[in-house]
């Protein structure tokens, strides 16, 4: 070879530097780490969440897994077999995340868990923290016990019948926020840039999450779920990984699987200086400095990463060094295996979740009593329902649906109509806050459509096919499945109080024969020329609460034909009629 | 010293800056450049741009000499929708080689094609290829439907119909309507229309089923163009009559199909049931909506003697249309 040649020189700053590792080590393994290919576990299993939210919409959905996410969540699974004392349909792949926690520790929060890289990435983007300062906000404190509380409550009051994980539980919350809060916003968003700059033709439209609906879509509340998330996102500020350390109810379940798994990071007390580097990225705050808060860990692998002297590692079952050592750390005699202690800490581990007893027992109280609090509230009882909880097709009577509702709104995610909206307080209570209901003045359940059903990860909408829906062919004997009734407010109704020609109510009626019917009148209106009017009327036996009545009467602000939950054939306590089926 | 004099001159030429700027923005005649300025309120209102279809619709050339009306009548739909066009001159008579061609079926309600509620698939897909092979450039598939569109075009068929034969399906979207000028219209001068589908489009057809309908009685040709409208819809009811004939007033088409294969005779325009659908076998080309629909009126629903829905003089007054069709010239054929 030419003594003289040289490669070209690369501008100073940005040369690569391609000598190896101190530990002999080549170059590359500076880059190709596990916390990388971690990364990349992040990103796609982020990128797969967007993606199933993207199919879930009719002209997508064949045959994904749409509400895979949710149904892995074990979670999900272990609460609503709590309160059903059954395992709805796919909610055993709860085992998919549940069995490598009990291998691997909470894996699942720092290398699956859509909402867990969400809050890092934006605490990564928005990090202004000097070196110190990171070190102190990765510190263990005892505010984390909280998510440990809250699991308690949840999970006392899921036994007794009310299914509140979903309020905090981060898939649940995730899907949901993007469902109202997001997604028509990301919508609205691309609609405006193509139509404005014209990139309709160059498929930019197939990057909308819910295409071909003539309106934006609308969810009550959407606002506050909104609120939600841009609060949760900016407490990384503060406290970094803030929902994941202090309020997540999965993380804290996962973490009392994990005082179980076999493999742990281990610090080795003869090479550890107490330097507290490890500390640097920690995003479990974990104390992977001092004794593992195993509970706690997330196994991002950073502090393996950071450690200067390579005194982390992550083993299988490693022993506790405490009964090995000879010697006393404080006078510096210590050794172990013939190796002498450096590090001042002689614990590496704590197994279990830190929550003292007497707040396990707080938690179990504060459980049973929240319990009666939200069941006695009047919104979600048989006697003074809210007339507008008017729940999706297929849905189980009140009381179970409450036991198995996440309140993922996935349902709310798929409806193409966009009349399954997250109900508020006024309709729900507080136990069914955000739990789907539908708003005819916004949409109106389609005939042919059994979507949410579809998609229901729990079976609080139980999964039907159009003839059950529809009571065709085997279901004729029990008939349609009614949301409800609609009702004629005459004084608000055009044919009837302002004599004047109406009757869209009729004309959209998808049931045949029709619901509504017409009393066909000609009368001389008030300035002396003669009308034909055809006033609505309604025959409850035919109607099945699908609301397109409501939703296309032109008295919109308060519609002057409406549809209330009273004869929804889901429970025997809400139906209205003496004649026709009932649950027995 | 320098120093503070020289702070004290940058703040203030800061401070006023900032004042002369806002005062210039806010209180300058709104004629000067970058002027703010809106005394009665009128600036800030939101300017409504308003679109115009071509003068004349998208009609060709009348011919005194070729049928008003085409009937086919049999099984075969291809050779039917061709056998139909045929007799009102032919496809080339009306699709050039390079037209964009907008096809109009209506697919209102997400009902599966044998219930009636909807355009036949098989007429929409024999009607793109017929435009095809005549050499247009793009056929266009578009509807906006009273339940979810996609849900409407998936069920009814249209959606697959349209791809297959090599279409473009235009579904709505919240940037797709403008309004649209219709001079001399009653209700409608002004109206939220669908507008993206129109975009460089210069002959419409208009595909519609025969249905009953509960106010106006009967659903056809004219009423089709429903569809093309977006915002309160929902309002037309009270005078639906008048609203039917300024949509024949606002689109005049270069013919249209009246898909009587399968006629919705009750329970209209929704239907739901195979009991209210019987076999119509028939269809209607036309460049005379209102014949076509008169047509329908009489044959297809049968009830003829039966007076006409007063649609269809209001739209006889302003000239649209004939709907004596026994007097104008039918080609009635057998085919297949």
């Amino acid at each position: 070879m030419n003594p003289n040649f040289s490669l070209p020189s690369f501008p100073a700053g940005l040369k690569p530097n391609l000598e190896p590792n101190k530990d002999g080590t080549p170059w590359y393994a500076r880059k190709l780490r596990i916390t990388s290919i971690r990364v990349v576990s992040q990103v796609f299993f982020f990128g797969l969440f967007v993606f199933l939210l993207w199919v879930t919409w009719m002209s997508r959905l064949g045959g994904y897994p749409a509400s895979l996410f949710l149904e892995m969540d074990p979670l999900v699974s272990f609460a609503t077999a709590l309160s059903t004392h059954t395992v709805y349909r796919h909610l055993w792949m709860g085992l998919f995340i549940l069995i490598p926690t009990l291998i691997l520790g909470r894996v699942f929060c720092n290398w699956i868990c859509p909402y867990g890289t969400l809050h890092q990435f934006m605490g990564w983007l928005f990090n202004i923290r000097n070196n110190k300062s990171r070190l102190d906000s990765n510190r263990y404190r005892a505010l984390f016990q909280t998510k440990h509380v809250i699991l308690v409550i949840f999970l006392v009051m899921a036994a007794f019948g009310s299914l509140q994980i979903g309020l905090l539980d981060p898939i649940c919350l995730l899907v949901r926020t993007f469902a109202v809060a997001i997604l028509p916003a990301a919508d609205a968003g691309i609609v405006e840039v193509s139509t404005r700059l014209g990139l309709q033709k160059f498929g930019l439209d197939a990057l909308v999450f819910k295409p071909a609906v003539h309106d934006s879509r609308v969810f009550g509340g959407a606002w506050l779920v909104g609120a939600l998330i841009m609060g949760l996102v900016g407490a990384n500020l503060v406290i970094p990984r803030f929902f994941c350390r202090v309020l997540c109810p999965l993380g804290a379940f996962l973490g009392w699987l994990s005082r179980f798994s076999l493999w742990r990071i281990d610090r080795d007390l003869t090479k550890c200086t107490d330097c507290n580097l490890c500390l640097k990225g920690c995003e479990g705050a974990a104390d992977p400095q001092a004794a593992l808060r195993k509970s706690e860990c997330f196994v991002c692998f950073n502090c393996i990463d950071d450690c200067p002297e390579d005194a982390l590692a992550f083993k299988l079952t490693p022993p506790t060094p405490a009964q090995f050592l000879v010697g006393k750390i404080k006078d510096g005699t210590a050794t172990l295996f013939g190796r002498k202690v450096i590090s001042k800490i002689p614990e590496t581990v704590i197994t279990n979740p830190d929550l003292p007893r007497r707040r396990w027992v707080f938690a179990g109280f504060a459980g049973l009593l929240a319990f009666p609090f939200v069941r006695y509230s009047k919104a979600v009882n048989k006697r003074g329902f809210d007339k507008k909880a008017i729940r999706p097709p297929g849905s189980v009577a009140e009381p179970e649906f409450l036991e198995r509702c996440i309140k993922c709104d996935q349902c709310i995610n798929v409806c193409p109509t966009n009349v399954l909206q997250p109900a508020t307080f006024k309709q729900a209570g507080i136990e069914g806050l955000w739990t789907p209901v539908m708003d005819f003045a916004v949409g109106f359940c389609q005939l042919n459509c059994t979507a949410c059903s579809e998609v229901c990860p729990t079976g609080a909408i139980q999964k039907i096919t159009v003839e059950q829906k529809l009571g065709l062919a085997a279901y004729a004997e029990k008939g349609p499945i009614r949301l409800g009734t609609a009702f004629f407010n005459q004084g608000r109704c055009l044919p009837w109080a302002m004599e004047t020609p109406c009757v869209v109510c009729e004309e959209v009626c998808p049931v045949t024969p029709k619901a509504i019917g017409t009393y066909d009148e000609t009368i001389t209106r008030w300035d002396g020329v003669s009308v034909t009017l055809n006033r609505p009327y309604m025959r409850p036996e035919l109607c099945i609460g699908c609301g397109i009545c409501e939703r296309e009467c032109p008295v919109v602000d308060d519609a002057a034909v409406y549809v209330t939950a009273i004869g929804e054939t889901r429970s025997n306590d809400r139906t209205l009629l003496l004649k026709g089926p009932k649950n027995v | 010293m320098n120093d503070d004099r020289r702070r004290f001159l940058k703040q203030a030429a800061t401070v006023a800056g900032v004042s002369l700027g806002a005062a210039y923005a806010s209180l300058a005649p709104k004629t000067w450049p970058l002027s703010l300025r809106d005394e009665d309120g009128e600036r800030g209102k939101p300017r409504l741009k308003s679109l115009r279809l071509p003068e004349g619709g998208y009609a060709v050339a009348a011919s005194n000499v070729l049928p008003l009306l085409g009937v086919a009548r049999g099984q075969n739909i291809d050779a039917m929708v061709k056998a139909a066009v045929d007799a009102i001159g032919g496809i080339s008579r009306f699709i050039r080689t390079g037209d964009v061609v907008l096809v109009k079926p209506n697919v209102a309600f997400e009902r599966a094609a044998p219930l009636g509620a909807t355009s036949s698939p098989e007429v929409v897909m024999a009607l793109v290829r017929l435009c095809r092979a005549a050499g247009a450039r793009e056929v266009r598939v578009a509807d906006n439907p009273i339940e979810s569109a996609e849900s409407c075009f998936q069920r009814s068929g249209v959606r697959k119909a349209a791809i297959d034969s090599g279409a473009e399906l235009y579904l709505p979207s919240p940037g797709d309507f403008h309004t649209l000028e219709t001079p001399g219209a009653t209700h409608i001068g002004k109206w939220p229309f669908f507008w993206r589908p129109f975009i460089g489009v210069n002959k419409v057809i208009g595909v519609a089923p025969v249905k009953d309908h509960n106010l106006c009685r009967a659903s056809m040709t004219t009423k089709n163009w429903y569809g093309l409208l977006g915002g309160r819809r929902n309002q037309f009811h009270q005078d639906i009559h008048g609203i039917i004939s300024d949509l024949a007033l606002m689109l005049k088409p270069t013919f249209v199909v009246l898909d009587g294969t399968r006629v919705l005779f009750r329970s209209g325009p929704t239907g739901g049931s195979l009991a209210d659908v019987k076999m119509g076998s028939t269809l209607v080309a036309s460049t005379d909506p209102l014949a076509a629909d008169a047509f329908g009126w009489d044959e297809l629903l049968e009830r003829k003697g039966e007076p006409l829905p007063a649609y269809f003089g209001k739209i006889q007054e302003r000239g649209i249309g004939n709907p004596a069709w026994r007097s104008v010239n039918v080609k009635e054929m057998q085919v297949g």
